[in-house]
């Protein structure tokens, strides 16, 4: 048994401590246990009074019990007799016990109350910091309400000791934290405030921390402190290391008061007077001057405490964000730890980096360190300093050096402990998409993630390289090929199954032409992998399959083989069962017209936040990512995905209702709950599908719970053809048939022509009615949303609109449309000041001339205003640039050179001959511009692909301006003379 | 501001626990058990300080106690180590070269120096010599050795 160092020491508790330590077991050691329960619990019952003493004794025993981690249900009665002891130890331990077994017993808290009300007025100051302490140790509400009114003026009386003042300041802090509405500073805030200046350093820091605390809730109140702080700084910082007596540590003055009064600093804005901001900023450069300073000391007691003042420094100027020089220089200050032999230095430098980084002063000087932080993340050996390295390099990225960035993360991904690989993974997704130039970069970053970490790749990010592979079509042929290669892995992840089966089944054409690659081989590819994978995957897969069937016919028989297995029909599991029967069926009963409009390629997502970002902020919490980095992603995200003017605004998509939910639902793969509300919409396209083909009922029944609507974009599913599918046409739709739709309008080509170089904006408006459209394509798709708004203040009512072709009604019902639209009627009720929205999907099915017609019919206090306008569909909507170099032109131009492939016009201009305005007009038409192809620097020309389902146009343009006749040359040359023509005409109108 | 300090042993058995927030018993022991794990899992020679939850360990060992301190997430880390410095230094001044043992057997010393230094989760007084002073008054009050021998052993 060691010796008691000094004075008091429990006797009984000494024995019993050892008698426990020396229990051999743990078995033991709760029998010794129950023992002595047993014994202090017949003292305390017993009936011959317990002296003070062995009441401290017992209750102390108890304490170390329940430290020992025993639960203990009593003696909380006996600690409060001790309170009321004169014997200081007594008094000591009563107050001990009650603070570490807080007990919520109210007739408790009453006594214990009592006592404390007793010490506080005892006026000796051992007694009340005792209380003081109690109260901040329990701080319970009850406590706060008893005490809240007293402890201020305590605390500010001229009379009370320092150390009273001090525990009574942070005794303060303690109930106002608990409770802040029964701690009413109000007439005190000014002697509070006061205490910055008080004598007694050991005052000041005790205060400190409970000004600003309160300063953070009530700012004005306090704000008279930041003057009161900057000039108690100031003298620390320019104090020698000894004239703080014992407040100096380690040679440091202050160290613990300094990096206070730098934190209340931060509760503030830089101070507005001159003189104050001018001493405080000498402060910090002195502060930052000691750093290069050679220590005073070797111990590492003396650096820590000087380099927290310096990192205390450095956040406060973080914190203004307004000096570029200190802002700089604390960088300089960072990557100096950043080499530092401490890795707390190490840590703490690349911890406060990431928030340099963000802002723009010094945001290049913290990418000038990237190759040591890159350095950190290969060689550190502390985990926790990896983990801020991998930070801070995502905090410093940018558009120039994403790809060396991304490529180091990669790299570390694959030794990377697994506690941060997912995180790592979603930063990786994240740089890749904001910073994404070219999108095969893109893909292979995605790939190599999936390659590298496919554990740890969740949902969110094989969705969004999807979603963006579907939304840029420049980047389809090579994913295809990219997923291909790398599902010749022998063994490959399941997700990276997932998004090559996906991406296969919507542009396995692409790669198709490759012998190497050839339907059938990537078929096989796919399935090879099919056995081993999960049952969402497999469902996947069995879609990818029957779009197989629609892509390339001649694996039709392989995979209904495929379908028909008794290990598909008859799977186990109801979604592969029913997956099965139904891809089965489709495949040998609709025709291939059918089949290409139910398994048609995925239209374009809809812009939307990333996903994956969110889900980065939700794992961090909003501290790691600043918000404007957040908003940054977002903006940076959309216009990448979109590309330019085709991008969708994503406040469009949020608010169009027929778009589907966030990306959980991308694949539809959770078929049950989603989908089963749409199932009507859903039923009937199908129906409409399989009674065209004779076999209607049993097919719908089949499909009664809709999944195949996952398959395709939920637009498909409309309720209202308005414009008949081809070779469906056989029913008229009763809208265009039974109404008589007024003629356009005069202005209707007009109208139309402000939208062949553009794809958003204000369609038409008069008096009553505004119309407002924004667009999109890809190859031969479209969507169109119109905003019809209503400007009077009156309710239009029988609103409706009707979309048609001109002439639909008179052509052959064998010959299909050129454009197939599909829509959902309006809401028949506009209010006063109200918009609507509708969407269209539209496809081009052939190469057409006549814009499609728009009438809006609706009733305006009683008059029928009945207005009909063309659609700005136009052919060159359908464009997809080409990119060649000149000999491919010329050589192509002397192709097309029969008389009926060319449409020329020479016509004047009725615009400005602005060459960039050109160039934008051209680029807005959908083709390529190519430079340095024409031997003639004034002149243009521009390649593309008008994209139809029957077929594709090539299509070259030259336009050769002659500036002092103020005149144009177009001329076009196409494959199809109706294609010339009619873009010569439109084009004619541009410029 | 300070969430809790506990001191364990290189064995993982607590010898001293303080909590500067209301926490539930059940709790306190699933953190104990998180910390303790955490900590003794560290390799030397890395860096002393953890991210736990929204908050910051900061942890030192001193021969075979390891001293574990959690802070807020804005608080400065080098200075919450010379915390876990300066409460050594208290118990070795007021023990003469502290041991393990010491805060064993006389816990309730460890605490009361701990309220001296620290009140509520914040510094309350940090001059060594002010501190070691309250001790050494509280100390004046209690019984003399001649007492404490007289003391019944049981």
């Amino acid at each position: 048994m060691p010796a008691v160092s000094k004075g008091d020491g429990m006797r009984g508790l000494a024995v019993f401590i050892s008698d426990i330590r020396n229990c051999k077991s743990k078995e033991a050691e709760i029998k010794r246990i129950n023992k002595e329960l047993a014994n202090i619990r017949s003292k305390f019952k017993g009936d011959k009074a317990l002296d003070g003493y062995s009441k401290k004794k017992y209750v102390c025993k108890l304490l170390f019990i329940f430290l020992l981690g025993h639960d203990i249900d009593f003696g909380h009665m006996e600690a409060v007799n001790l309170l009321s002891s004169n014997k200081y130890t007594e008094k000591q331990i009563g107050y001990l016990f009650i603070s570490v077994l807080v007990n919520s017993n109210s007739e408790l808290i009453r006594l214990i109350n009592n006592a404390i009300k007793n010490d506080l007025s005892s006026r000796n100051p051992t007694f009340m910091c005792l209380a003081l302490h109690c109260i901040a140790n329990v701080g319970s509400r009850e406590m706060a309400e008893a005490f809240a009114g007293e402890i201020p003026r305590i605390l500010v009386a001229g009379d009370t000791m320092d150390s009273v003042k001090q525990s009574a300041a942070l005794c303060l802090l303690r109930l106002y934290k608990a409770s802040p509405d029964l701690v009413l500073m109000g007439e005190w805030t000014s002697r509070v405030v006061h205490l910055l200046n008080d004598q007694h350093m050991g005052v000041v820091t005790a205060a400190i921390s409970l000004i600003t605390c309160l300063s953070q809730k009530n700012p004005d109140e306090f704000k008279t402190c930041v003057s009161l702080a900057v000039s108690r700084l100031s003298r620390i910082v320019s104090s020698a290391s000894t004239d703080l007596q014992d407040y100096t540590y380690y040679f440091v003055p202050a160290p613990w008061l300094s990096c206070k009064l730098l934190r209340l600093l931060q509760c503030y804005p830089p101070p507005e007077d001159g003189a104050v901001k001018g001493r405080l900023v000498e402060c910090l450069e002195t502060i930052l001057n000691k750093a290069q300073e050679p220590p005073k000391s070797k111990k590492v007691q003396h650096s820590n405490a000087k380099n927290a003042i310096l990192f205390e420094a450095i956040s406060l100027i973080i914190h203004y964000d307004s000096e570029p020089n200190l802002l700089v220089r604390a960088c300089n200050q960072l990557g100096q730890f950043l080499q530092h032999r401490e890795t707390n230095l190490r840590y703490l430098a690349l911890e406060s980096m990431c928030t340099l980084a963000s802002s723009e002063f010094s945001h290049e000087a913290v990418k000038t360190h990237i190759e040591t932080v890159i350095n950190a993340l290969k060689t550190e050996r502390d985990v926790s300093v990896r983990q801020r390295a991998a930070d801070l390099l995502y905090a410093m990225c940018d558009r120039s050096n994403a790809k060396q960035i991304v490529a180091e993360m990669l790299s570390y991904l694959e030794t990377a402990d697994y506690s941060i690989r997912e995180e790592m993974v979603l930063k990786v997704a994240i740089l890749a998409e904001k910073y994404a130039v070219d999108y095969s970069w893109y893909v292979d970053t995605i790939l190599n993630l999936i390659r590298i970490a496919g554990d740890y790749v969740s949902e969110e990010v094989w969705y969004r390289v999807i979603q963006i592979v579907i939304n840029r079509d420049d980047v389809q042929g090579y994913a295809a090929k990219t997923v291909f290669e790398a599902l010749q892995a022998p063994a490959c992840h399941e997700n990276m199954v997932k998004v090559g089966g996906y991406i296969l089944g919507e542009f396995g054409n692409l790669i198709a032409g490759d012998p190497r690659s050839s339907p059938l081989v990537q078929f096989n590819l796919l399935h090879s992998k099919f056995h081993l994978c999960s049952v969402p995957t497999r469902a996947l897969l069995l879609s990818a399959y029957i779009k197989f069937i629609n892509l390339f016919p001649e694996t039709k028989a392989t995979i209904q083989e495929v379908l028909r297995s008794d290990s598909q029909i008859r799977n186990s599991d109801v979604e592969l069962q029913q997956r099965a029967v139904e891809y089965l069926k489709l495949s040998s009963i609709a025709s291939t017209d059918v089949l290409a409009t139910v398994l048609e390629e995925m239209p374009p997502f809809p812009e939307r936040e990333s996903s994956i970002l969110a889900k980065l902020k939700k794992k961090k919490g909003p501290g790691v990512v600043p918000v404007s980095e957040l908003e940054d992603g977002k903006r940076e995200g959309g216009e990448l995905n979109g590309g330019g003017d085709r991008g969708p605004d994503s406040a469009m998509s949020a608010s169009n209702a027929s778009t589907p939910s966030p990306s959980a639902d991308l694949l539809g793969l959770r078929s049950a709950a989603p989908v089963s509300a749409a199932a009507p919409s859903a039923g009937s396209l199908l129906v409409d599908v399989f009674s065209e083909s004779g076999a209607g009922g049993p097919a719908a029944a089949v499909n009664d719970d809709g999944f195949l609507r996952d398959l395709e974009p939920p637009t498909e599913t409309s309720d209202t053809l308005l414009v008949e599918a081809p070779g469906d046409s056989d029913s008229v739709p009763p809208s265009a048939a039974s109404e008589d739709l007024a003629p356009p309008l005069p202005e209707a080509d007009e109208l139309l022509n402000k939208f062949v170089c553009k794809n958003n904006g204000v369609l038409f408006e008069n008096q009553l009615l505004q119309i407002g459209i924004k667009s999109e394509y890809r190859q031969n798709l479209g969507r169109m949303y119109l905003f019809y708004g209503n400007k009077t203040s009156v309710q239009f009512a029988s609103f409706s609109t009707t979309v048609s072709y001109p002439g639909e009604l008179q052509s052959h019902i064998l010959t299909p449309l050129p454009l197939n639209v599909q829509t959902k009627p309006v809401e028949p009720l506009v209010e006063g000041g109200a918009q609507v929205q509708q969407v269209l999907n539209i496809e081009c099915i052939t190469d057409f001339s006549e814009a499609p017609q728009l009438n809006i019919k609706f009733r305006y206090g009683g008059a029928l205003q009945n207005i009909t306008l063309k659609l700005p569909v136009t052919i060159n909507k359908f464009f997809q640039p080409t990119e060649m170099a000149a000999t491919d032109f010329f050589q192509r131009w002397k192709q097309l050179s029969q008389p009926q492939q060319e449409a020329q016009k020479i016509f004047k201009a009725n615009h400005g001959m602005d060459t960039e305005v050109l160039k934008a007009k051209l680029l807005g038409l959908g083709t390529a511009l190519l430079e340095n192809v024409d031997p003639n620097p004034e002149n243009y020309v521009c390649a593309g692909v008008v994209q139809t389902k029957s077929q594709q146009v090539g299509v070259l343009l030259r336009l050769e301006p002659n500036a002092q006749a103020q005149m144009y040359r177009l001329t076009l040359r196409s494959s199809k003379d109706t294609v010339s023509k009619r873009l010569c005409d439109l084009l004619a109108e541009q410029f | 501001m300070m969430h809790f300090l506990l001191l364990f042993s290189r064995q993982g058995r607590l010898r001293l626990q303080k909590w500067f927030t209301p926490t539930p018993e059940r709790e306190k022991k699933k953190i104990i058990r998180d910390m303790t794990a955490m900590v003794l899992a560290r390799k030397p020679k890395t860096c002393n300080f953890l991210h736990w939850m929204d908050l910051k360990v900061v942890y030192k060992r001193y021969a075979s106690l390891f001293f574990c301190l959690a802070i807020d997430d804005q608080e400065n880390e080098l200075l919450a180590l010379e915390i876990l410095h300066r409460y050594v230094e208290l118990l070795d001044k007021y023990f003469g070269n502290v041991c393990e043992l010491d805060i064993i057997f006389n816990f309730e010393k460890a605490y009361f120096i701990l309220d001296e230094f620290l009140i509520g989760g914040e510094v309350q007084e940090t001059s060594k010599q002010t501190v070691a002073r309250c001790i050494e008054a509280s100390d004046m009050l209690q019984e003399t050795m001649e007492e404490y021998m007289s003391k019944p052993a049981f």
